[in-house]
């Protein structure tokens, strides 16, 4: 059972209700083994994609996830800059609202952002991404493709490698594997690493030698090529050279590990094309998986009454 | 008009007093302080039974936001705020639009609070032209104009160079140099302090190093020129920690604080309430702990209000962009008051902190009810209970994280030069 | 109040004669897939199946069918319906699909299963097998095979347990109020 009409993080969920969602993104895994993906479920609900940074894999996945569910999909892509001078966050909301939109769908730049529209109107908000805060339907369909892999996530040692600071998938993967019982890892260069993280009982890594081995699941994290820029590591070479995901340091993981990346990769930066396309990455899973997930999720949402 | 107040517990740090008096005010002067029942008789009474009477609180960091930024607070609106805040001086921050970097903008201030103004009006100007931390603006001519002390405030001053130019600069005038403490390119894109909070709400932080590193190189320059320093709105225990290492060694430095700081923890952001959101950043536990110890110790000399008003567009919206303040005149009191409720100090340090050690380092003739002083004056009832609304606050920024608190003490009546306010 | 309607014998007795049926209006069992519809019907397709297989010494194909989002009435829920597992263990076009469920009420559900079989394939026939019709059809829906009729009140309720272990089998009706 969902408690509340919106997912707004990792952090507002419960366990129960973490499981509630994988069970039935299996079933809908299972609609989208069939030759009419198709079922009726959301028949005459509009959910809007409101997306103010741009993104074209999660924007698609939700879209085409409403649209195997027989919603109408109203798609806003609003470039960060206009918004500034002009329509606040708040109208865009009652717009949208007043086209008679259930769900909205929401990615920003800025953190927060999801909740501010969940008390600013009535609609059902789901979280696509807001600042570094959380990105929590990818930490489901990771939690489902780890599940799928491994049966279980008690005992599971997870890695995540990379840009934690900036990584909302980051944080909300902690959040859910922490409640669902696995040990995590995140390992990255003490620049990019958030303050006081492991506070959250996690092992903290700057090493990626020391924090793969024994890994079950290693996850890369997508490495914002700006950083460089900032300040928070000398080159990217380096970045690769030592954070970098090779199969020589995959050697160090368990042998049925699998590895994990949210996407767009940038290959050869924190993934070495060998092991994004080799045996062990379920990379592309993930893709099929959230489009599984987000459709449990938009089924179960749009049941909560507000 | 004569205007007698009886029956008052009557604390007045400046002159020791701390007993039961009847204070008879004669047009914009007190005239005198008299044992209960002795006064002669006056125009009106005002009787102050169950109320403490104090010198009329002085604030040395409050933004009225005119000329230019009309819609969010006016010189009328923010003295209006301050008088039912029990405030009847308020110093004025430069950051206005034009910033008060000239002796016009600090003229046309000064003659704006005497028109509309509900209390005293002491401009702070700037200390660089536009606040751009590049050429000194001229003090003399500010100073000439009511300037009583100079700041940036709201923009640090970057250029160290620049900063000491400042302080050795405002000797020829006494005046304070109000140091905004933080370091830009440590502070940049923050909006909240960083810390475990920052990273699970996913806000960028704005570490308390980026404060203290400032602090330290202002005490630094302050030895160096001896200059006269004030340290505006110290938020972090390192700071503390340095002001107070600075007085050990004699340096003349005093610093403030505000409520917020001793008030509020970092852990509320999880809600992303954007009127949470302040500069510098309110921090952790920790902080507020040594922030209170710096009070009591007498490191951390006055608590100011940084009185930030905001409009709601500026605040009801996006964390990421939503403006930095609090609107705070109208809380001030009660939440300080609360350190005396929890034995931290006493009433008559607590009227110091925000009467008399403020006009003191603003050099103005305030906060004091001797016998010839101003008649600014506030009447308050440190028992009573209310709920703070901030729909009803006088005002115009509404933008207050203490909005529906259960507070103790309340402003019942206000004098300003003479002037009476009563509050229900 | 309840009362007992069918006991253990008299289910029995209701499926096979159902299963004789099935194979008589089919001309023997070739081309068939019994489908359960979750939850009710699952258990009633494979007790149906395996008298089949009894009959005419042949494997049955047994399939399970979630309907949960193809029902109508979605929108007035509570809370979203739990989804259950759908297991379709052929390819459906062309073959003659039995459709089994324990009651027929107001054919709702049977309009849902059908809109979600159809989305599987193109099926030869879809007919529709039930232990209990108790009237109140809210759509033109019939049953081609019906273990019991029974008149209810709408209000009544009726309780079909039967287990893969045929000895406990029990269908109750308790008076609606």
């Amino acid at each position: 059972m969902i408690k509340s009409k919106d997912l707004l993080g990792i952090k507002e969920l419960e366990v129960e209700e973490i499981y509630h969602i994988l069970e039935t993104a299996a079933g809908f895994k299972d609609v989208l083994k069939r030759d009419i993906k198709k079922v009726p479920a959301l028949r005459g609900k509009t959910v809007a994609n409101l997306f103010f940074e741009p993104s074209t894999r999660t924007r698609t996945s939700f879209e085409l996830a409403a649209k195997r569910l027989s919603a109408d999909v109203i798609n806003i892509s609003v470039p960060n800059s206009s918004v500034v001078k002009g329509e606040t966050l708040k109208d865009t909301a009652l717009t949208i609202q007043a086209l008679g939109a259930e769900i909205v769908i929401i990615r920003h730049t800025s953190a927060g952002v999801p909740h501010f529209l969940s008390r600013e109107s009535g609609l059902s908000v789901v979280n696509a991404g807001d600042g570094t805060n959380e990105h929590p339907t990818q930490a489901l369909l990771d939690a489902f493709t780890i599940q799928s892999h491994k049966k279980k996530f008690k005992g599971l040692i997870v890695a995540i490698v990379g840009d934690i600071a900036h990584s909302r998938v980051a944080r909300s993967n902690i959040y859910a594997l922490i409640k669902l019982g696995a040990t995590v890892r995140i390992i990255c260069p003490p620049t990019l690493m958030p303050s006081q993280i492991e506070k959250l009982n996690i092992e903290v890594y700057d090493s990626l030698e020391k924090g793969i081995k024994g890994a079950d699941v290693v996850m890369a994290l997508r490495l914002q090529l700006e950083r460089q820029n900032k300040g928070f590591l000398p080159s990217l070479d380096e970045y690769f050279n030592l954070y970098g995901l090779t199969t020589g340091k995959m050697r160090l993981a368990k042998s049925d590990a699998i590895v994990m990346h949210p996407g767009p990769m940038n290959r050869g930066v924190e993934i070495e094309s060998k092991v994004a396309d080799g045996p062990q990455s379920v990379i592309l899973e993930q893709v099929t998986n959230g489009l599984a997930v987000r459709m449990a999720i938009l089924y179960l949402l749009s049941g909560v009454k507000s | 008009m004569k205007t007698l107040i009886v029956n008052g517990f009557v604390i007045d740090p400046s002159q020791n007093l701390e007993s039961k008096k009847d204070i008879l005010i004669e047009g914009k002067k007190i005239q005198g302080i008299y044992p209960v029942g002795e006064a002669p008789s006056a125009d009106r009474t005002i009787d102050a039974s169950d109320c403490i009477v104090i010198p009329g609180l002085v604030d040395l960091h409050t933004h009225l936001r005119e000329p230019g930024f009309e819609y969010k607070e006016t010189i009328a609106s923010g003295t209006m705020a301050a008088v039912k805040g029990g405030f009847t001086t308020v110093c004025c921050m430069p950051n206005t639009k034009p910033s008060n970097d000239s002796e016009s903008v600090t003229e046309f201030i000064m003659d704006k609070a005497r028109k509309e103004g509900a209390c005293t009006v002491y401009p702070i100007g700037a200390v660089t032209r536009g606040q751009k931390g590049e050429e000194l603006t001229e003090l003399d001519a500010m100073s000439k104009s009511g300037c009583i002390a100079f700041s940036d405030d709201g923009m640090p001053v970057t250029n160290s160079l620049i900063m000491r130019r400042a302080l050795e600069y405002s000797k020829i005038f006494n005046v304070p140099i109000i140091a905004h403490c933080e370091d830009p390119f440590l502070a940049e894109g923050g909006s909240v302090n960083e810390g475990f909070y920052s990273t699970t709400v996913g806000l960028k932080g704005i570490p308390k190093a980026a404060e203290e590193i400032m602090v330290a190189r202002d005490i630094i320059l302050c030895e160096l020129t001896g200059g006269k320093l004030h340290i505006a709105h110290v938020s972090s225990g390192g700071s503390v920690r340095i002001i107070r290492e600075a007085k050990a060694r004699g340096i003349a430095v005093t610093a403030e604080t505000c409520p917020h700081y001793f008030s509020l923890t970092d852990e509320r952001l999880t809600t992303y309430d954007t009127n949470l959101k302040v500069n510098p950043p309110v921090r952790t536990q920790e902080d507020v702990d040594a922030i209170k110890e710096g009070l009591r110790d007498g490191t951390l000399d006055i608590i100011a209000t940084d009185h930030a008003p905001h409009h709601s567009d500026d605040k009801n919206r996006e964390f990421d962009t939503a403006a930095f303040g609090i609107s705070g005149l109208e809380t001030a009191f009660a939440l300080s008051l609360k350190l005396v409720k929890d034995g931290l100090i006493d009433l008559n340090y607590l009227i110091k902190l925000m009467c008399l050690r403020p006009s003191l380092i603003a050099g103005i003739s305030k906060g004091t009810l001797q016998p010839g002083a101003d008649a600014d004056l506030a009447i308050i009832n440190t028992e009573k209970e209310y709920t703070v609304d901030s729909a009803k606050f006088l005002s115009k920024g509404k933008n207050s994280p203490f909005h529906s608190w259960q507070l103790t003490g309340k402003i019942e009546h206000t004098i300003a030069m003479g002037k009476l306010y009563n509050w229900d | 109040m309840s009362k007992l309607i069918l006991d253990s014998s008299d289910v029995n007795r209701a499926i096979r004669r159902m299963a004789h049926e099935i194979i008589e209006k089919n001309k023997g069992s070739a081309n068939i897939c019994l489908v359960g519809i979750q939850k009710g019907g699952v258990i009633l397709a494979k007790r149906l199946a395996a008298q089949i297989e009894i009959i005419e010494d042949t494997a049955i194909e047994v399939g399970t069918l979630d309907i949960t989002f193809y029902r109508d009435d979605l929108n007035t829920k509570e809370n979203q319906p739990v989804v259950n597992k759908t297991d379709i263990p052929c390819i459906i076009s062309n073959k003659t699909l039995v459709l089994v469920d324990d009651v027929l009420f107001t054919g709702r559900s049977i309009r849902a299963a059908m809109d979600a079989l159809i989305d599987y394939g193109r099926p030869a026939y879809i007919q529709l097998a039930v232990l209990i019709d108790r009237g109140h059809r809210e759509l033109p829906i019939r049953a081609d095979y019906a273990g019991k009729n029974i008149p209810t009140a709408f209000n009544d309720l009726i309780e079909v347990s039967i287990s893969e272990e045929p000895d406990n089998d029990r269908v109750v009706i308790i008076n609606g109020q």
